[in-house]
Parts: C-alpha cells; sequence; structure tokens
C-alpha cells in the first residue's frame, strides 16, 4: 500500500475528542463456529474520536467494526454504542444502526433505486422524514460530497469513487452520531482514492466520530487522533499516530509496518 | 539497442469505418456470408423455409370459410382446386368459434366475461404500465378479485361484498391488536377474524343482506364455463395468486425459523414432485371423498386452487434463484441504514430478486397458462375438450388440423404478449451502463 500524499491543510479547529463516550466495548469475543476470531477486545471511543484500525487481512478488524452495528453478532462481553447495550434486542439493534452509519468496501448501493432515492430511502422509512425534507437534506449531502449533478442516475452508471461518495451520503442523511468505514478505498484505482479520502478528511474536520479500517497510512497519520493495530484477533498496539508509526513497540507492529510502508 | 522513448505530439482524430463494415453490404456478410460453412448453412436454413411456407401458406389462405360440414368442404375444394389435399377448412371455425372462445356459456350473457376481460385488463395497466398510467386505477386493481367472480358466475352481489368484508375485518382486527398487543398477535388474531368471518358468518350475512336488499345478476353454473374463457380464467387467477403466494414461500424457505422453513420446503417439493394431472385428480376425484356430503365445492374453484399451488411451487423456486443472485452487500446495505427485515424486503431486496427472476417468472407464467388446457382431462369443456366435442358431430368428423391450429393461436397470442411484455420490462428496468 502506497502511502497517498494528502495535499491539503487540514482544519483541526474543529476536531475537538470529548469526554463523553460513544462507543465502550468490555471483554468482547466472537468465533466463526470453532475459530476464535476476536479475543477480549476492549475499546472506549469518545464523542469526536477518529480512530484507524490496520492490521494485516484476516486480523479480525473488519469484524470488529462490523460487530459495532450487529452485522456480525459476538457471543461475549458487552458493546454499548451511545449509551444503548447491543443486544439481542431487535429494538435496540435497529436504533444502533440508525445512529451509526456506515461505510463499506464495495459500497453496496442499491442499483435499482436512483442517487437520490438511495439517499432518501432509510431517512423516509425509518425515521419518517417527509419526502422533501428528506431530499432536501439529500441533496445538501451529495453536495456536500461534490456530485449533486448525478442525483438523477443510478449507481452502475458512476465511476467506483463517486459511488463511494454517494455511500458516505447516503449514510450522513440518516444524521449518525458516528461512522464506521470498512475499507471504504479498497476497491477503487488510486485516482480516485483521492476524492473519497477528501470528503471523509472533510468529515473528520467536522467533528464527527469515526472508526475505519484502512491501509490509507497518509489518512492514519494526518486525520487520525489514534491508531490501533490487530492481529490475530486481538488488539495488540495503540498509540497517538505520530508514536505509533515512528516509535512502534511491538515486533509484530514492527513487521507490519516495514511491509506497507516499503522501507 | 534502439532508443525506446517516445512522445506523442498530437491524438489521433476518430476516422469513419470501411463500407465493407457497415450499411447493408456490411451486415449481410457479417451475419449471412461471414465465411464458407455459414454460407452453406444460411442457404439451407433458406431452403428449409421455403419449403414449409410453401406448404403452410396455401393451405392457410387456399382455404374454405364458408361451409356446413366437412363433406362440404370438401366438395367446394374439390370444385375450386380439383383436390381436398393441401387446402384448410376454415369453416369449422366459422362455424363453431363462438362456442371455443365461451364454451356453453349462455349467449345472452356473452358481454358479462367480455367486460370481465375489458376490465382486466384496464385493472393491469396501472400495474404493467406504472409510470403511464395514473395511479388511482389502482382502486380498480383492488377491485378486481371481487368484480371477477360476480361478473362471470353472477348471483347476488352480496357474496363479493361479503368476501371483501372479510379482509377488511381482519385488517381492523390486526390494526388494533397491534397496536394494543403485539405485531405478531395482530397478524394472527386478523387472519383468525377473516377466516372466521368467510367460514362461518358469511353465509349468515349474504343471507340476511339478500332478503334484504336482494341485488344480482343471473346466476351461471360452473358447468357452463368452457372454451378459452375458461383458460383465460384459471391462468388469471392461477398467475395473480401463485406471484404473492410464492415470494412468501420462497422467504419462508430462506427463514430462520425452522419450522416455517421446513413447512415451505415441504409444500415446494411435494408439489414439484406430483404431476399436475395427479393434483386435478385429486381437485376432481378424492376431495369429494373427504369433504361432508352435501358440501358444495364449486369444481373450478378446486382446479383454480390446484393450479394456483402448483404454480407457486414452481415460482417459489424461481423467486430464490433470484434472491441467491443478489449479493451479502445489499443486505448489510439495508440492514446497516436501520430498516428492518420487511423494509429491506419490501424496498430493497424483492425489487432487485424479482427483477432477476423475470424471464423465470414469466416462464412459469407461460407454462401454467398452457397447463390449463389439462382440465379438458377431468371433463371440463375447455378448448381441447370442445374440439372433441366438436369432431363428434357427423358434420365436422374427421375435421383435427384446423381445430388445434386455432387453439394454438389463441395461446400463441397470449403467450408471446407475456414474453414481449418481459423483455420490456427487463429493459425498463435496466439500470447499468446505457
Amino acid at each position: 500500500m502506497s502511502e497517498l500524499a494528502i495535499d491539503r491543510q487540514i482544519d483541526r479547529s474543529k476536531m475537538q475528542v470529548s469526554d463523553e463516550v460513544a462507543i465502550e466495548i468490555n471483554n468482547m469475543n466472537k468465533w466463526y463456529g470453532a475459530f476464535h476470531v476476536l479475543r477480549d477486545i476492549n475499546l472506549t471511543v469518545n464523542q469526536g474520536e477518529r480512530i484507524v484500525i490496520a492490521g494485516p487481512s484476516g486480523s479480525g478488524k473488519s469484524t470488529l467494526i462490523r460487530c459495532l452495528n450487529a452485522l456480525e453478532e459476538h457471543q461475549q462481553g458487552t458493546i454499548m454504542v451511545d449509551g444503548t447495550e447491543l443486544s439481542n434486542d431487535l429494538k435496540n439493534i435497529d436504533k444502533i444502526r440508525s445512529e451509526v452509519g456506515m461505510v463499506f468496501q464495495h459500497f453496496n448501493l442499491f442499483p435499482h433505486l436512483t442517487i437520490l432515492e438511495n439517499c432518501t430511502l432509510a431517512p423516509i422509512w425509518v425515521r419518517k422524514t417527509p419526502r422533501k425534507e428528506a431530499e432536501e437534506r439529500a441533496m445538501h449531502f451529495l453536495e456536500k460530497v461534490k456530485i449533486p449533478e448525478q442525483a438523477d442516475k443510478y449507481p452502475g452508471q458512476l465511476s467506483g469513487g463517486q459511488q463511494q461518495r454517494v455511500a458516505i451520503a447516503r449514510s450522513l442523511c440518516m444524521m449518525p452520531r458516528i461512522m464506521l468505514f470498512d475499507e471504504p478505498t479498497s476497491a477503487l484505482d488510486p485516482e480516485m482514492i483521492k476524492e473519497v479520502l477528501d470528503t471523509m478528511i472533510e468529515l473528520a474536520e467536522e467533528g464527527m466520530t469515526m472508526l475505519c479500517v484502512t491501509h490509507e497510512m497518509g489518512f492514519a497519520r494526518q486525520v487520525a487522533n489514534r491508531v490501533i493495530f490487530m492481529d490475530a484477533g486481538q488488539i495488540v498496539e495503540q498509540n497517538e499516530p505520530e508514536e505509533f508509526f515512528n516509535n512502534p513497540q511491538s515486533e509484530r507492529t514492527k513487521l507490519f509496518l516495514s511491509q506497507i510502508l516499503g522501507h | 539497442m534502439s532508443d525506446v522513448s517516445f512522445v506523442r505530439t498530437e491524438m489521433l482524430p476518430e476516422q469513419a469505418p470501411p463500407a465493407s463494415e457497415v450499411g447493408p453490404i456490411g451486415w449481410i456478410r457479417h451475419n449471412l456470408f461471414s465465411g464458407w460453412f455459414n454460407s452453406i448453412l444460411t442457404l439451407v436454413s433458406l431452403y428449409a423455409i421455403y419449403y414449409v411456407l410453401s406448404g403452410v401458406l396455401p393451405w392457410t389462405f387456399q382455404s374454405v370459410w364458408n361451409a356446413d360440414s366437412l363433406n362440404q368442404c370438401r366438395e367446394i375444394m374439390m370444385a375450386k382446386w380439383g383436390s381436398t389435399h393441401g387446402h384448410a377448412c376454415w369453416a369449422v371455425i366459422n362455424d363453431r368459434w363462438l362456442q371455443l372462445l365461451f364454451g356453453f356459456y349462455p349467449s345472452h350473457l356473452y358481454w358479462r366475461p367480455i367486460l370481465a376481460l375489458v376490465l382486466l385488463l384496464i385493472a393491469l395497466a396501472p400495474v404493467l404500465y406504472s409510470e403511464r398510467v395514473p395511479t388511482k386505477l389502482l382502486i380498480l386493481t383492488a377491485a378486481y378479485p371481487f368484480l371477477l367472480p360476480f361478473l362471470m358466475w353472477g348471483g347476488t352481489i352480496w357474496g363479493p361484498i361479503s368476501a371483501a368484508l372479510g379482509f377488511v375485518i381482519g385488517w381492523g382486527v390486526y390494526t388494533v391488536a397491534s397496536k394494543q398487543i403485539s405485531g405478531l398477535i395482530g397478524i394472527i388474531l386478523g387472519v383468525v377474524a377473516s377466516i372466521i368471518w368467510w367460514l362461518v358468518l358469511s353465509s349468515y350475512f349474504v343471507g340476511a343482506m339478500d332478503s334484504i336488499l336482494p341485488i344480482g345478476i343471473e346466476a351461471v353454473q360452473s358447468r357452463q364455463f368452457g372454451g378459452f374463457m375458461l383458460a383465460i380464467l384459471l391462468g388469471v387467477v392461477a398467475i395473480g395468486v401463485s406471484l404473492p403466494i410464492g415470494i412468501v414461500l420462497a422467504l419462508g424457505r430462506q427463514s430462520d425459523l425452522l419450522i416455517v422453513k421446513y413447512l415451505c420446503v415441504g409444500f415446494i417439493e411435494f408439489i414439484r414432485g406430483v404431476p399436475l394431472i395427479t393434483l386435478l385428480f385429486v381437485a376432481s376425484l378424492l376431495l369429494n371423498l373427504f369433504l361432508p356430503p352435501g358440501t358444495n365445492f364449486d369444481i373450478i374453484l378446486r382446479v383454480m386452487i390446484m393450479m394456483t399451488l402448483f404454480s407457486a411451487a414452481y415460482m417459489a423456486e424461481v423467486i430464490r434463484g433470484g434472491l441467491a443472485a443478489l449479493p451479502r452487500g445489499q443486505y448489510e446495505g439495508a440492514d446497516s441504514l436501520g430498516l428492518n427485515y420487511w423494509q429491506a424486503q419490501r424496498l430493497i431486496i424483492m425489487p432487485q430478486a424479482l427483477k432477476i427472476s423475470i424471464p423465470g417468472i414469466v416462464s412459469t407464467f407461460i407454462g401454467i397458462f398452457k397447463d390449463t388446457v389439462l382440465v379438458s382431462i377431468i371433463g371440463l369443456f375447455d378448448v381441447i375438450g370442445l374440439a372433441s366435442a366438436i369432431r363428434a358431430d357427423t358434420a365436422w368428423n374427421g375435421i383435427y388440423w384446423e381445430l388445434f391450429a386455432f387453439i394454438g393461436a389463441l395461446f400463441f397470442v397470449v403467450c408471446f404478449s407475456m414474453s414481449r411484455y418481459s423483455m420490456y420490462l427487463e429493459r425498463k428496468l435496466q439500470t447499468g451502463h446505457h
């Protein structure tokens, strides 16, 4: 993975980490059948934090953030999101899902709906927002991700980078307090990675709480306030980005960084 | 070593393709004579087409349209062409077409099935061409299931009204119960209330209302139904009802609830494992053994139920194929936005799964529509049954081709329309690159 240069000044004035806890994970364990995929995860995320989760493939980083909105079920331990505990109660799960936005590696836009309909669907059906208001809000966020002119097209007519920006806008339309990114740039051409990263940076500048699984170390260095390194289903190391990249402690982290940064 | 460095100073403009690639000549070269083997195939095919048409066209068009019997037909042919061979006797169709279309339906009431057909087309319009037809017409679509039996069988108007009331009562009970208790119990109570209404209370209601306010039209018995009308009636009901049942079965088969899942699997596998003819014999003969003596369970209704169940089992498998073709990401996308199960199914999953399944669904529709001719085996006078009946008449004894050609043409028109509509629909729902 190359380290893509971020050629802009990042406005840090609103990147404030508050004392309020957004996500709290205690002693969480998860198995796929007999395979112990997440092992004793403990993590507290405060409101306004920008966390990058890195690690080799198969280390459980995607599984971890997919547990946070119950796309995956955990078997032991507790997860509290915004004060609501993730349990088997469907009402809690739906509540958390509507508060937590998620962006996927393969966008997962709905190909049978236009861009605008993709963005208004959940606000109209889940939040019961009036259609007109939902459309106005959708256009607002589409302008924010810089593709308002594509509103009436279908996802299949857009480039990968545009689709991913629509996916981000679609999540934002639900006014989430937390955004999860599951390798948002891994399926994109290099030219398009930048436009998606720019959108994510803007989001960070507005103070959004973000958890990103990504291999974009430039983003981690400049935007994140904390980098978490996972291997074999556990959190191996976490630190501020400067320390993490310049002074990694564990041997595993050093090896990983030397491989992806190509030293 | 030569110098490998190269820099293009100006970009190449677009040029017109060579003449051999475009226009009619290009088309013929590409599609008919692109090599010696393809050229031979083209010539052989052209000869085969000529051979078939040279037989069929004279038979079809050098034909007799007015005669009272097959013998008279043959006399006219001898007089005109000096041979009875190679000429159609369409006089039989001219003589009996009304019967082939309507069976023994009373001729002064023909307007009723015709009106039912016209209303069917109007009721289908907002469903089939949703973007061109005002959605208000959907009211007619909703009323049509109750209008159809009233027009076809006639009798008191309170019957269909009572049937519709059953749905209203079920819905009412559901809305009250789901607010007071819970959604699932609401559904169960609503269904139970509707069933109680239909099975127990509805007959008293119809009787009472009929004695107070007797409104109705002349009743027609089921045994008078027949002809192509019967095929359309059975086909429309089987097609219209089997699609929703098929969707429910397909979802049930994918359900996490084990009992629901295995009930659906059992139903689908049983129905698909049994020939339709067997089911029809069960409907016509065996059911009478199980029902209490004296029950009047209409034969056409029984056949409708069997054909619907048969078609629904196939439909469920076709739709399951569509569901399986959807990437997991679509479910996750819907979940991550907080849509609940039914919203996700209705708004995200089903529209796409059904779109993928369109060719299979329409094939099943066409199949079940053509299978309606099997009812002639259990003694209903559909077109095939009537063709035999017409041959039993001494005037037309021995005539085969013309009757079957006519029946074939009737079915072809309907099936071909369905097929073309499905292609139109696929094009319309295409949302990828244009």
